[in-house]
């Protein structure tokens, strides 16, 4: 038994040297990527054909994973090309200097901003390559299963029939949600903006782990409906799923990017990919329909090419309400997670709970006139859909630059730590005694 | 009763001395080159990655990290919410495992190797479309919520919530309890029954009295894996969205983009801890008690005929466990030959297509798969079976830490483990080569991750050989190694192939670590292959079919080592 698990070993060995031959030759450009297969095989497609000396290594990782794999690999066997959604990975990126700036590479006909938003990198490190829009994604089956009308802003997750039918995920786990809860506090304001997202939690099944996860589970109809980026509903619609997608007035639209990695091999034949990737050849791949991205490159570009009833960027953000502020959403970025994370998604069940119950008093209010009973579910509201940090203090800069620090140290961690055990303790405590003035509402209508 | 197995035991006499008499230079080269790989292959890389949790901003050593966690309710809450999943998943997959082995072994029984081997499928669930199917059969608008809530108006909300861990735990791992408890049944020596036979034990006295203790090696060893593993399992939880315990605290934490906080490093050397912690009380149970017999192989407990009516009860029990553990396994073939299956009972449309797709671009995956997880597999059962041998056959000081380093692999999340692999093999090369570019090292964090598994069982299989059959076969002027080599091993073969069978599946389905080190398509194996999928709307069905061969490759593989090990058994007894 042993004797032949050491021949097996030494065979292992043997094979990692007889792989010395297949190893990634000149003229390969690795791209680290979240997107899904049936984007980067038509990329992969079209750019060989158009490019037949280069070829094209995809190699798909979720972005923690590829920020990780960037890092930890030495400079000159690193990855050449970084394409992923979430902004702050690039961030990241940026700020540990694994990221090169290429000034030649370029498309001109790209505006410089969408809405507010600039598509590049100021510094120029990485560029907006398509365009992503948040909305709520449905599930039409389980809609009419659940006799629900399909939603078509913020406000109708929040209402009483959609208790457990919504999911989430949080921003700390993805850039994008990140920018919805910051899209809906600056268009709301922070109180009013708060209040909104913790009344969709209360109504949620789920904040789901990963942010694949609410439109897989839409899709599965495990859940109703939930935000979600555009082209995971797109697409869903358009490979067969009774599932659809709706841009509600409060949305805004940033880009997906790309950017290339220093210190890697291929530089030269890594631009000619973002070059293609950021032209009129690669913007059009977008098109398809399992894909269902927005270009960045202006309509007019493209020569009638665009589906009828395609979603329009442009319209869509001179419709949206709300300016987006860059800067502010980089300057509260960790308080927003620790806040979401301590009050939302760990003690999502006693949020549940509480919101379930102030449903319940409403409905059994509803048409009545019982002064008592109406103020104490107007004080549970209160109670269950107040941010437990008030607008003052997020706004004071000792106290976001707290948040902003290294946490490896101890003081530092201690502090902050210590902040997010209060507020996860007050929330709980809120949300409990919400249920109770509830429950007692409820017992006070006959 | 007892007297009679401890009679053997090897507390004084001959065997003693033949114990210290092991102590020579070989063992010690054992233990060194053992050791050598736990510290390169696992400790010094987690090292790397966890000696945040000991750093303070500027550097320095310091144990407040650690401060930070006592102090925080939540992370009491979720200590406490780890402890209650991982207990009470033991129970029910105990409850799931005993019938089910216990039946198979005891009575004469059509195709006992098949509903083995069924048995052992839920061990594959792979990454993801497991999930998918699950939620699909048993989730709020799985199939059998949808037709309850059609033909009786309610639905049982069996994967929410703390409850909906312990359910799928269960389901998922039970196979642990049942793989090593077959092992040890198969074991024990037919005389004992007889003898408690003859002085008038029957049925659940002879049972609860008798096989059962004998079988005791086998159950603690998949009983503690159970627990541990449970412990520090982070993809059920986080499916589930439960994020209230320990191992999703810490990945939470480890893997947010941009921020690293160290608390997350800090959970993660606790668990780690406290996995050590379970095992050490495990083996402390077993202290002091010997549980080998002489007699192997052929004699062993005797198997009952069924009365019919016995039989259908035996029959009902094990078709409805199976249809219970499976049902993930048959939604997920469902799931590979549709299209679309949303918010319906079953899928309306069906197609071949996802086979044709699978076949079509992943072939490759399907050999992969094979090879790193065969080595990883072929690994452990020799590093398993020299740490078991080193720690019940010697007395060389610190051989218990060998299985206490070993299995901390468990509680280390993959995540971890790859960084710490990039990490330090950033430079090394073999023949002009960067290692990293290679899928050496999935491979060995493959075998490092699946080692305990495979020790477990190699544990509790040497644990019921008893000493004295190797002393007789040096006495009669073999070596040590001859000893060991033709006695130990082919005694140990069951359990041997118990730990191979573990470690393989299980390599089969790792992702965490599978993600982070692939550098080349071509080198994926099947479960990144899944993951890839998984990542696009319209994959789902793909990655399904890729699933379901993942799941048909790996238990053909199960299927065909339990005939190999049957046939030398039948060899071994036809030479004796």
């Amino acid at each position: 038994m042993s004797s032949r698990s050491f021949s097996l070993r030494a065979g292992a060995l043997a094979a990692a040297l007889a792989l010395i031959s297949s190893t990634s030759v000149a003229g390969t450009v690795t791209v680290i990527t979240s997107f899904p297969k049936e984007l980067t095989a038509a990329y992969k497609a079209a750019f060989e054909k158009a490019n037949p000396d280069i070829r094209l290594e995809i190699l798909n990782k979720s972005t923690v994973a590829g920020i990780a794999f960037v890092r930890e690999t030495a400079a000159g066997q690193r990855p050449e090309v970084f394409w992923a959604s979430a902004p702050d990975a690039f961030e990241v990126l940026k700020r540990d200097n694994l990221l090169v700036v290429a000034p030649d590479v370029d498309n001109k006909a790209i505006p410089a901003k969408i809405g507010n938003y600039p598509i590049n990198d100021p510094q120029g490190f990485y560029k907006g390559q398509a365009l992503a829009g948040y909305g709520i994604m449905y599930n039409t089956r389980y809609l009419k299963a659940n006799k629900l009308a399909a939603p078509k802003e913020w406000d109708d997750l929040l209402k009483r029939e959609w208790f457990g039918h919504v999911a989430m995920t949080a921003p700390s786990r993805s850039g994008t949600m990140h920018l919805t809860v910051e899209t809906i506090l600056q268009g709301e304001g922070w109180d009013n903006g708060w209040s909104k997202i913790l009344q969709m939690a209360g109504n949620s099944a789920q904040v789901t782990e990963r942010s694949f996860g609410v439109p897989d589970g839409i899709n599965n109809g495990q859940f109703g409906a939930g935000p979600v980026i555009d082209f995971f509903g797109l697409a869903g619609k358009y490979s067969g799923f009774p599932v659809d997608f709706v841009y509600p007035a409060m949305t805004s639209i940033v880009p997906a990017n790309i950017a290339l990695v220093a210190g890697a091999k291929n530089t030269a034949e890594a631009k000619k990919f973002v070059q293609f990737a950021l032209g009129q050849a690669g913007q059009e791949l977008l098109l398809n329909p399992k894909i269902s991205r927005l270009p960045v490159l202006p309509y007019s570009s493209f020569g009638g090419k665009i589906p009828a009833g395609y979603p329009d960027p442009q319209a869509i953000v001179k419709r949206a309400k709300v300016n987006f502020n860059a800067d502010l959403s980089e300057d509260r970025y960790s308080l927003v997670h620790s806040l979401f994370d301590q009050t939302i998604t760990f003690r999502l069940k006693e949020l549940q709970a509480a919101t379930g119950a102030i449903h319940d008093a409403e409905a059994k209010l509803a048409g009545r006139s019982h002064p008592q009973a109406a103020d104490l579910i107007k004080q549970a509201r209160t109670l269950a859909f107040s941010p437990i940090v008030s607008s003052s203090l997020a706004a004071q800069k000792d106290f976001l630059k707290l948040f902003a620090s290294n946490k490896k140290e101890v003081a530092i961690s201690k502090q902050i730590t210590g902040l997010e055990e209060s507020w996860n303790r007050k929330a709980r405590e809120n949300y409990a005694k919400a249920l109770e003035l509830a429950q007692q509402a409820s017992a006070l209508i006959k | 009763m007892a007297g009679t197995f401890d009679a053997a035991a090897a507390t004084a006499g001959p065997a003693s001395r033949w114990r210290q008499g092991f102590g020579s230079w070989r063992s010690y080269l054992v233990l060194g080159a053992i050791a050598a790989f736990l510290l390169a292959l696992l400790l010094i890389p987690i090292g790397t990655v966890f000696v945040v949790a000991f750093r303070d901003g500027d550097g320095s050593f310091t144990l407040g990290h650690f401060g930070t966690f006592f102090t925080t309710g939540l992370m009491r809450e979720s200590f406490g919410n780890s402890l209650y999943v991982a207990t009470t998943s033991v129970l029910v997959a105990s409850l799931i495992a005993v019938p089910l082995a216990y039946i198979t072994v005891r009575f004469q029984f059509r195709g006992a190797l098949l509903i083995q081997t069924l048995g052992v499928l839920p061990l594959i669930m792979p990454p993801f479309v497991g999930a998918v199917a699950m939620q699909l059969v048993f989730g709020r608008s799985g199939s059998m919520n949808l037709l309850l809530e059609d033909h009786f108006g309610f639905s049982i909300p069996i994967m929410q919530g703390l409850t909906g861990v312990i359910f799928v735990e269960s389901l998922h791992y039970f196979p642990f309890i049942l793989m090593n408890l077959i092992v040890a049944l198969r074991a024990i020596d037919g005389a004992m029954e007889e003898a408690a036979l003859n002085l008038g034990a029957r049925g659940w006295r002879l049972f609860a009295r008798i096989v059962f203790p004998l079988a005791m090696p086998g159950y603690l060893a998949g009983a503690a894996l159970v627990f541990i593993k449970v412990f520090d399992d982070l993809g059920t939880p986080l499916v589930l969205g439960q994020t209230n315990l320990l191992a999703p605290q810490a990945y939470l934490r480890i893997t947010q983009v941009g921020l690293e906080d160290p608390l997350g490093y800090v959970i993660s050397v606790i668990m780690i801890a406290f996995s050590i912690l379970a095992l050490w009380l495990s083996v402390r149970v077993m202290k002091g008690k010997d549980y080998s017999t002489l007699q192997k192989g052929g004699a062993g407990i005797a198997r009952r005929r069924l009365q019919p009516a016995e039989a259908l009860i035996a029959y009902a029990v094990i078709v409805l466990v199976l249809l219970v553990v499976l049902s993930p396994h048959l939604g997920l073939l469902v799931l590979s030959f549709t299209r679309i299956w949303s918010y319906s009972v079953l899928p309306e449309t069906w197609t071949l297509a996802n086979y044709a797709t699978v076949f079509e671009d992943s072939s490759g995956m399907i050999t992969n798969t094979l090879l790193y997880c065969g080595l990883a597999a072929g690994i452990d059962v020799v590093i398993g079976t020299a740490i078991a041998y080193l720690i019940l056959r010697t007395r060389i000081p610190g051989r218990q830490w060998l299985d206490f380093a070993a299995s901390a692999a468990i509680a280390v999340p993959g995540i971890v483990l790859a960084i710490g692999y990039l990490r330090m093999f950033q430079g090394v090369e073999i023949g002009g080569v960067p290692v990293t570019q290679t899928w050496l090292l999935i491979m060995l964090a493959y075998s490092v991750r699946r080692l305990p598994y495979a020790l477990r069982s190699c544990m509790a299989a040497l644990q019921q050989i008893n000493v004295n059959l190797e002393e007789a076969a040096e006495m009669l002027g073999a070596s040590k190694w001859r000893a060991v080599r033709r006695i130990v091993i082919p005694l140990m073969a069951g359990g041997i192939l118990a730990g191979f069978v573990s470690s393989f599946i299980t390599a089969a389905v790792e992702l965490s670590a599978t993600i982070l080190l692939v550098v080349k398509e071509s080198q994926a194996p099947m479960s990144y292959g899944i993951y890839l999928y998984m990542q696009s709307v319209s994959g789902r069905g793909a990655g399904a079919a890729l699933g379901v061969l993942l799941v048909l490759t790996v238990a053909i593989g199960t299927y065909l080592s339990h005939i190999l090990v049957d046939r030398a058994n039948r060899n071994l007894e036809w030479k004796r």
